[in-house]
């Protein structure tokens, strides 16, 4: 063995799926070197999932197989295989023990009914002679590692017992308790909030440095290449169309793909300027909600006794201007959704006022708010399901007209079909006909029907890959000022936030704990978790990494006992229009 | 998890008392007179009258629903008509023959159905998969009574291995301490008498069994096969794990939930097969001696009967769901 001969090396490699053997992967090479991360990019069905599966042969078991080439590991521990020969007995030897993986969704990744420590535990007794004390000490140690708070409790418990950043934290411990050459990494932070992304992607760094051990990580974002790899290789329709370091990739990217990608990946803190706001305080506000409250019930175990409250939307209040975009920012649980769903009052609320156009939404009943509800229109995160597959697009567009007893003109619907860019023929198509962004379109012109004054828009494109991302973001700008539209807009991704939002509202906890104008929040957020959501934004270059310090705040969820008396809000103001919530 | 079984026996007495207030209300419809079973044709009318009213069957229908509500509360479900026994001693003297033969069936079920969901799970589209998919189909369309009868002819009238109905040999000479046999046999060690009452047990058992071992194949393939696309089995192979572990231990235990909900519900098609199979084998149980009790009109001892199904059934279910616990650390009891 030399010192130049790869950890990993795939030549010419050739995969297809199916009897027919459509092939998927073509003539694809790559290398990946001791101590080094290599980010492999590209978009959704670029192929690159289905490359690291077949390192590890695990698309033998879904219709998949290497038709050509060679995927030759080469260790310290013994000499080089051609992965793509091994039978399955001599894979399960590899597997979990040279090669590890871990998985995008840590949600779905882990058993459900075994315990944490359960399936640690069958890692490591899979492939090392362990007796079940010594392989709990040896998990015990793993959880640590991953730097688990209280390791020996974590051992007992259950996934769902666990958020997501521990789950894929246990997941990564479970990966690297064999001590495994090669780590791959299947978009591993893609579910998760951009704050445990930040520390998981650090994880990840700081393990891979401390074990040698090559990395293999896939994603689609451009912001978490910068922030993690050595080497990037982009994908695209089944082949690499580039590959360099991260470095020269970023400053000069060769392939006319990668340029795209690039440009294509909203950048933090980049934008020219910010948006030309039209919207001016001088017009009243089309929707000025106060002191809104929405508080779940949380019972005892065993009476069933009401002991508690959980408050998802606590005393949040805030005007939304004709033609103005209004972000509400904040990790999954903050209580983003829970304010969308009371607007709609698609759940009860307890406190509070909502008026649009004259009408108090939370006070109307029946016939009014179903009248109301014309001015008010949502649409959803992820426009696969967001979509009745039985109904034609023209039975989904038509639908809201129908409820409201309106007539449906054949010209109000193309009219629409094409002012949301969506194919002239597409009324009489069914939705699995069309592509995700193209679903969004529908999701935005079904929306639109009625023409509403506001329209609620949560995590409208964090489902989609990129390049279609800024199309529906430019989409959306382009019917807030041509409709006279008022967006509220819930997201998590900063830099979407930073493009499109004329002010933005942070939400912690269930309360607004700090709102301004969009630029001056984002270059002098004053709260610290405002703080620490934009510290945790990938960089857009790897030239502007930086270790980020930890900030710790608690975000355990805002539980209160009934009758816990919770204080009004005070603002303090700390720049023209910006303010910070004053704790108490 | 103990209140919560409390919780749930106190709202089963709501649910005994519709249910004894509907059968109450159809026997009222019911052509035939309980009376004219019990004394010849050539009685008097003034026999019959004082009969109706020994047993206060000239009383108002709500008089004697509420008398019966009122003496079921203390044990007492009145006297069967036909064998002039109090319903409770008669129904409790065959119950265990009933529960015995329904556990075994169940037991059965489980024992072949389980492996052979599983396994056709893991093989999809294989002659394995074929064959069990024909198998459990058979199972689900061939009525009970059909291979009963079969069975009895094969094994009793062909080969003469298994005995054609009954419950136990006769002349075992068997103390009665539980009423369940098998149970009896081991507690006093005598083990030929466990033999005769397995022997006697096995056919009507397999033959109830069948149509359960049909769906429970059915399901648990199902299960399984949905389980096996799942994140976590890519999770497990990617350990390294191999196929029967992932197949038993993540797979299977995820699919147990669906299958242990289709065993309690269709613990309730059992019991009511169980009818046929105790008819058909000769069977003392409860089952046949509703069948008797009809025929009969004997309405305090059907009414009796049908509360004895419906709790047994709400005591099944109430069972699987504290098993559900078991199961799935997810499901919390509340």
């Amino acid at each position: 063995m030399t010192m130049h001969e790869p950890l990993l090396s795939i030549q010419n490699l050739d995969i297809a799926f199916g009897a027919d053997r459509t092939a998927v992967v073509h003539d694809l090479s790559l290398r990946l070197d001791r101590g080094e991360i290599l980010a492999l990019v590209g978009e959704s069905g670029s192929g690159k999932s289905v490359t690291v599966k077949s390192v590890m042969r695990l698309i033998d078991q879904q219709g998949g197989h290497v038709t050509a080439g060679r995927i030759l590991l080469t260790t310290a521990r013994q000499p080089s295989v051609d992965l793509a020969l091994l039978d399955e007995r001599q894979m399960r030897r590899i597997r979990g023990a040279r090669i590890a993986m871990i998985f995008q969704d840590p949600m779905t990744s882990l058993n459900p009914v075994l315990t944490v420590g359960a399936q640690l535990v069958e890692a490591v007794r899979q492939h090392q002679p362990f007796d079940d004390g010594s392989a709990k000490a040896r998990a015990v140690a793993m959880l640590e590692k991953v730097r688990m708070t209280d390791p020996l409790r974590r051992f007992d418990q259950y996934p769902h017992e666990l958020s997501g950043g521990m789950r894929q934290r246990v997941m990564i411990a479970m990966a690297l308790i064999c001590e495994p050459d090669i780590l791959i990494a299947d978009e591993p932070t893609t579910a998760l909030d951009v704050t445990v992304q930040a520390e998981i992607l650090a994880l990840i760094r700081n393990l891979q440095q401390q074990t040698g051990m090559g990395v293999l990580f896939i994603t689609h974002d451009m912001g978490v290449v910068a922030e993690i790899a050595d080497r990037v290789a982009v994908m695209r329709y089944g082949r690499i169309v580039e590959e360099g370091p991260v470095g020269r990739v970023f400053d000069a990217p060769a392939h006319e793909y990668t340029r795209k990608l690039l440009d294509a990946a909203p950048k933090f803190r980049h934008a020219a300027t910010a948006t030309l706001n039209d919207a001016s305080a001088a017009v009243p506000p089309v929707l000025s909600v106060s002191h809104l409250t929405t508080r779940f019930p949380v019972r005892s175990r065993i009476l069933r006794r009401h002991v508690a409250n959980l408050h998802a939307v606590e005393d949040v209040s805030f005007d939304l201007h004709p033609r103005e975009t209004v972000a509400i920012i904040g990790e999954s649980g903050c209580g983003k959704s829970s304010l969308a769903k009371s607007l709609l009052r698609l759940i009860p609320t307890d406190e509070g006022r909502a008026v649009l156009a004259g009408r108090d939404l939370l006070s109307l009943g029946g016939q009014a708010l179903r009248a109301a509800r014309d001015d008010i229109q949502m649409i959803f995160q992820d426009p696969y399901a967001a979509l009745d597959p039985r109904m034609s697009i023209r039975q989904i567009l038509s639908e809201p007209l129908r409820i409201r007893g309106l007539a449906v003109e054949e010209e109000g619907l193309s009219a629409l079909v094409e002012r949301v860019g969506l194919p002239e023929d597409s009324l009489d198509r069914y939705p699995h006909q069309f592509s995700g962004g193209q679903r969004q379109r529908i999701c935005i012109a079904r929306a639109l029907i009625l023409r509403p004054k506001v329209l609620i828009a949560d995590e409208p494109v964090s489902a989609l890959d990129v390049a279609i991302q800024a199309q529906i973001l430019t989409l959306l700008e382009e019917l807030k000022r041509d409709e006279d539209l008022a967006l509220l807009f819930i997201s998590h991704d900063m830099a979407v936030v930073e493009r499109v939002a004329d002010r933005i509202l942070v939400m912690y906890r269930g309360t607004i704990v700090e709102q301004g104008p969009a630029l001056s929040v984002l270059s002098c957020p004053a709260h610290p978790y405002t703080r620490r959501l934009l510290e945790a934004v990938p960089v857009s270059h790897p030239a502007e990494r930086f270790e980020r310090a930890s900030l710790s705040v608690p975000t355990a969820a805002p539980i209160y006992p009934v009758g816990t008396n919770i204080e009004p809000a005070r603002w303090q103001t700390i720049g023209p229009e910006h303010r910070l919530r004053v704790e108490v | 998890m103990l209140l919560f079984a409390i919780r749930r026996l106190a709202g089963a007495v709501p649910v005994l008392v519709v249910v004894a207030a509907v059968v109450f209300t159809l026997m009222q419809f019911a052509p035939g007179d309980a009376v004219s079973m019990l004394i010849s044709d050539e009685a008097s009318d003034a026999d019959k009258a004082r009969i109706r009213e020994a047993w206060g069957l000239d009383d108002p229908p709500l008089t004697q629903f509420l008398n019966f509500l009122g003496n079921a509360v203390t044990g007492d479900f009145g006297t069967s008509f036909k064998y002039k026994m109090p319903v409770m001693e008669l129904v409790l003297e065959r119950l265990p023959a009933t529960i015995e033969l329904a556990l075994a069936a169940t037991l059965v079920a489980v024992v072949i159905g389980i492996p052979l969901g599983v396994l056709a799970a893991a093989r999809p589209g294989s002659f394995w998969d074929s064959f069990t998919s024909t198998f459990s189909f058979a199972g689900i369309s061939m009525p009970n009574f059909w291979i009963g009868i079969l069975l009895i002819l094969l094994f009793a009238g062909h080969w003469h291995l298994l005995p054609s109905g009954g419950r136990a040999p006769w002349g075992m000479g068997l103390e009665t301490m539980t009423g369940f046999l098998l149970l009896d046999a081991l507690l006093q060690g005598r083990m030929d008498a466990f033999w005769g009452a397995l022997k006697h047990l096995a056919l009507p058992a397999l033959v109830l069994g069948t149509n359960m071992t049909g769906i429970i194949t059915q399901l648990t393939r199902a299960s399984v096969q949905e389980a096996l696309r799942e994140d976590y089995v890519m999770t497990a192979r990617a350990k390294g794990l191999g196929g029967m572990r992932i197949l038993w231990r993540h797979a299977f235990r995820n699919a147990l939930v669906g299958v242990v909900t289709i065993i309690g519900l269709e613990f309730g098609a059992l019991l009511s097969g169980a009818m046929i199979v105790e008819t058909v084998f000769a069977w003392p149980g409860i089952g046949s001696l509703l069948i008797q009790g009809i025929s009969s009109r004997d309405y305090p001892l059907i009414i009796g009967l049908v509360l004895i199904y419906t709790a047994i059934f709400i005591l099944v279910n109430l069972l699987i769901d504290l098993l559900y616990t078991l199961i799935d650390p997810r499901i919390r009891i509340n």
